[in-house]
């Protein structure tokens, strides 16, 4: 039966992959080779510059910081995202009271909680980056109006302050993206057998000990790959939107905020420098690349077939 | 066993394969290939220029008129009705030619493609946020010389040739190094302290002419519960509009000169620091609204419309911004900066006046001729009477205000131009150099200083450093004032 398999796939195969090849790997090498010359995106004359971009941006500060914020978002967005998403997922799935006729259950209400966390899914990340705008306005938003309603009188600048502005853009972003892997987790926990549980249960298994004996080892692909997906987001198109609509500047107050696809942006069509943006978008497509490879390397482990 | 799965074969499972490749094609897409996306074209199509027309009195620029013609306007602040009643004045002289006209926000996502494929429109107003470096398309030799524009007769006075209409200054603006005029300037600018005579009134008070009247004012507002300042923190680039010419007063026009030029030591300046510090008393002394840092600009003149803030530093297009919330009684008026000594060099009344909405012919536009002809008729009484009535702001066209009903504000830009008579300066950061002006100056340095997380002299050091390196740097080109 398995002769002809290879055949088969890459008679699937052939044609994704050559849309892939000229529309993704293509780019990278068009890319790769326009960071070597001095090309503004004005203009269709360059000349090639050697190395230069790259020693220019290893000397750039702002390259510098950029990066250290990217690196930042990668790295703690997905541990707070998931682990919020892990925690809620579980609660809707087998965290409920034992009620009649079901051995595990989620906890009351677990319908419209699912509906109420998938929600900003469904809003465009320019909406509620606009949306979080409004309501972070230090004068007229709704969490200083909060604040100040509860006798607060020294409310913070938000997004005005060097100091907040960037946790303030997690923060949102942690709002916007917890609730698709709530409801991703959630699929993944539905196909767990639930005679596992029934039989933890037996034993007298806490909840604690279900989640970290039972649910957690069992979820671990789903988990590996949203955390790729998640710092992907850091690291890319999210945390560029959210960067650039919503704070100062954008990228600041005093470059704050800014991060490595914003300073692409900026570079290539700001500054008309289209050769020195190419050399960033290198310089994080190494980065993405990296964490990547470190995500799948550390997560690897022994799967469970069930 | 199914042929998919491949939980007993070595090799290619299913779960590996969906897995690897999603990684990978989420690694690819969102980091760079937006970037080639706009790659650059071939860029040889740009000699296939129209033929000229016929020479003569009524058409001295040679448009041919049955070659088609395409306009790109900027929509922002000055809507695009101005440009739209020019288009039909061509219209109706060429009733042959093809107009393509549209409008955008984009300038730069829409335009960068086409001027790397040598494909342009014939005339861009190249303005806005998203406004394309005047400095690389310079460089780049990507725009044409608008001189023979400026010399041909002008459609009201064939006596006179279209550079003896304009306001002064905006030819000069339009010149980056030597003579070739690359942009004409459309909209006539006067940034300054605005504020609403009615609001001052009420603290029975006129506008303070010095420092300390300045201070004062404030003082007496805040116990009021007003605030003196705010500015478009978000925005903060904004500040200069008042604190440039302020600076020019003190110490002279060379000091602003020093700071365009780049020249070593230039921010270093004591006109520089007195009035970096003035500012900063605003900060210290509380009269700043609060929240000031976190708001952008509609949200800062919207404060200052409502009457929570007495000043803001801004331009003339704020009049036509807030039309809808600035209140019938405002009495819109704009201040020049107030002195600060006895020793300042130059007179009270100094202002920054400039052009504003840069228009360009591209050097591969296909029908240049159209685009300059286009600009010619904008240039007439009439256009600019146009523009001035629909936008509430002044022209490049010197005049064209006669008869017409001027609103509060322009009324007044009118009066500080008067009063300012030769004393108007120009700095040109703002377009020489838009990340050091914008960015690095405006958000970085201005912004945290006057959000009092900066001294001055810590932010004079961080500006001069910023400017020290777009001096030194090779991929950005360098003006001076000629």
């Amino acid at each position: 039966m398995q002769h002809g398999k290879y055949r088969f796939i890459v008679g699937f195969l052939a044609v994704p992959m050559a849309l892939y090849v000229i529309l993704v790997i293509w780019p990278f090498i068009q890319s790769i080779y326009y960071s070597f010359t001095d090309w503004t995106g004005l203009s269709p004359d360059f000349t090639m510059v050697g190395f230069d971009n790259y020693a220019k941006m290893l000397d750039d500060d702002i390259f510098w910081k950029s990066l250290q914020h990217s690196v930042l978002l990668a790295v703690l967005l997905p541990l707070v995202t998931l682990g919020l998403a892990l925690f809620f997922a579980f609660m809707l799935n087998v965290g409920g009271r034992r009620r009649k006729g079901a051995a595990i259950t989620g906890v009351r209400g677990s319908g419209f909680y699912k509906i109420a966390y998938f929600f900003p899914q469904v809003l465009s990340i320019a909406i509620v980056a606009i949306l979080f705008q409004f309501a972070f306005d230090p004068a007229q938003g709704m969490i200083n109006g909060t604040l100040k309603a509860v006798g607060f009188t020294d409310v913070p600048d938000w997004l005005g302050d060097p100091k907040l502005a960037l946790w303030v853009i997690m923060a949102v972003l942690v709002w916007c993206t917890t609730g698709f892997f709530v409801v991703l987790f959630s699929a993944g926990m539905a196909s767990i057998p639930k005679d596992f549980y029934e039989a933890a249960l037996l034993d007298g298994a806490s909840r604690f000990t279900t989640f970290f004996r039972i649910t957690l080892p069992l979820l671990w692909d789903t988990v590996q790959s949203g955390w790729v997906y998640m710092g992907i987001l850091a690291l890319g198109a999210e945390g560029f939107a959210i960067v650039h609509i919503m704070s100062v500047g954008p990228g600041g107050p005093d470059y704050s905020t800014t991060v490595l696809p914003l300073y692409v942006y900026q570079s290539a069509f700001r500054d008309g420098q289209a050769a020195y943006a190419t050399t960033i978008g290198v310089a994080l497509l190494l980065v993405t690349l990296a964490f990547a490879a470190l995500v799948m390397r550390v997560g690897r482990r022994e799967r469970l077939e069930f | 066993m199914g042929s998919t799965s491949a939980q007993h074969n070595e090799g290619l499972g299913r779960r590996d394969l969906i897995k690897r490749s999603a990684a990978l094609g989420l690694i690819a897409v969102p980091t760079m290939s937006f970037l080639s996306a706009c790659a650059s074209g071939s860029g040889d199509s740009g000699d296939d220029k129209v033929e000229k027309g016929e020479k003569t009195e009524k058409n001295p620029l040679a448009v041919n008129g049955s070659a088609p013609l395409e306009i790109v306007i900027f929509d922002g602040g000055f809507g695009t009705k101005y440009a739209e009643d020019a288009r039909d004045v061509y219209k109706k002289t060429y009733p042959e030619a093809q107009i393509k006209f549209s409008a955008t926000q984009k300038i730069q996502s829409v335009l960068q493609p086409r001027f790397n494929g040598g494909t342009p429109p014939d005339l861009i107003d190249n303005s806005g946020a998203q406004q394309m470096d005047m400095g690389v398309l310079v460089g780049k030799k990507q725009l044409t010389d608008l001189t023979p524009l400026l010399d041909a007769p002008s459609i009201d006075d064939p006596a006179k040739t279209v550079r003896d209409t304009l306001r002064p200054g905006i030819v000069e603006m339009g010149q980056f190094d030597g003579d070739p005029v690359w942009m004409l300037y459309y909209a006539y600018t006067v940034y300054g302290v605005w504020y609403s005579q009615t609001a001052l009134d009420k603290l029975d008070a006129t506008y303070p002419e010095t420092w300390d009247d300045m201070l004062a004012l404030c003082a007496k507002a805040k116990k009021q519960g007003i605030a003196g300042w705010t500015y478009p923190g978000k925005h903060p680039y904004y500040i200069p509009f008042s604190l440039y010419p302020f600076i020019g007063k003190i110490g002279g026009v060379e000091v602003l000169n020093a700071i365009d030029n780049l020249e070593p030591k230039a921010w270093e300046h004591p006109a520089v620091k007195a009035a970096f510090e003035a500012y900063y008393e605003l900060y210290a002394k509380g009269y700043i609204l609060k929240g000031t840092p976190g708001l952008d600009h509609r949200g800062s003149q919207g404060a200052w419309a409502r009457g929570k803030a007495l000043f803001i530093p801004n331009g003339s297009w704020v009049e036509n911004e807030e039309a809808a919330i600035i209140p019938k009684d405002f009495k819109l008026s704009v201040g020049a900066p107030s002195s600060l000594d006895s020793s300042d060099k130059l007179p009270f009344g100094t202002i920054w006046a400039s052009g504003g909405e840069p228009f360009i012919v591209p050097a591969k536009a296909k029908n240049p001729a159209g685009g300059m002809e286009q600009l010619r008729i904008m240039l007439s009484e009439a256009s600019s009477k146009s523009f001035t009535s629909n936008t509430k702001s002044l022209s490049a066209f010197n005049g064209g205000t006669d008869g017409l009903e001027l609103s509060d504000g322009l009324k007044s830009g009118v009066a500080a131009l008067d009063k300012a008579g030769t004393n108007v300066v120009n700095p040109r950061l703002q377009d020489w150099y838009v990340k050091l002006q914008k960015e690095q100056i405006g958000v970085a340095a201005l912004g945290e200083m006057m959000a009092g997380r900066a001294t001055p002299a810590e932010t004079i050091k961080k500006i001069q450093a910023f400017a020290d390196a777009t001096a030194k740097d090779q991929s950005i080109k360098h003006f001076r004032h000629q």
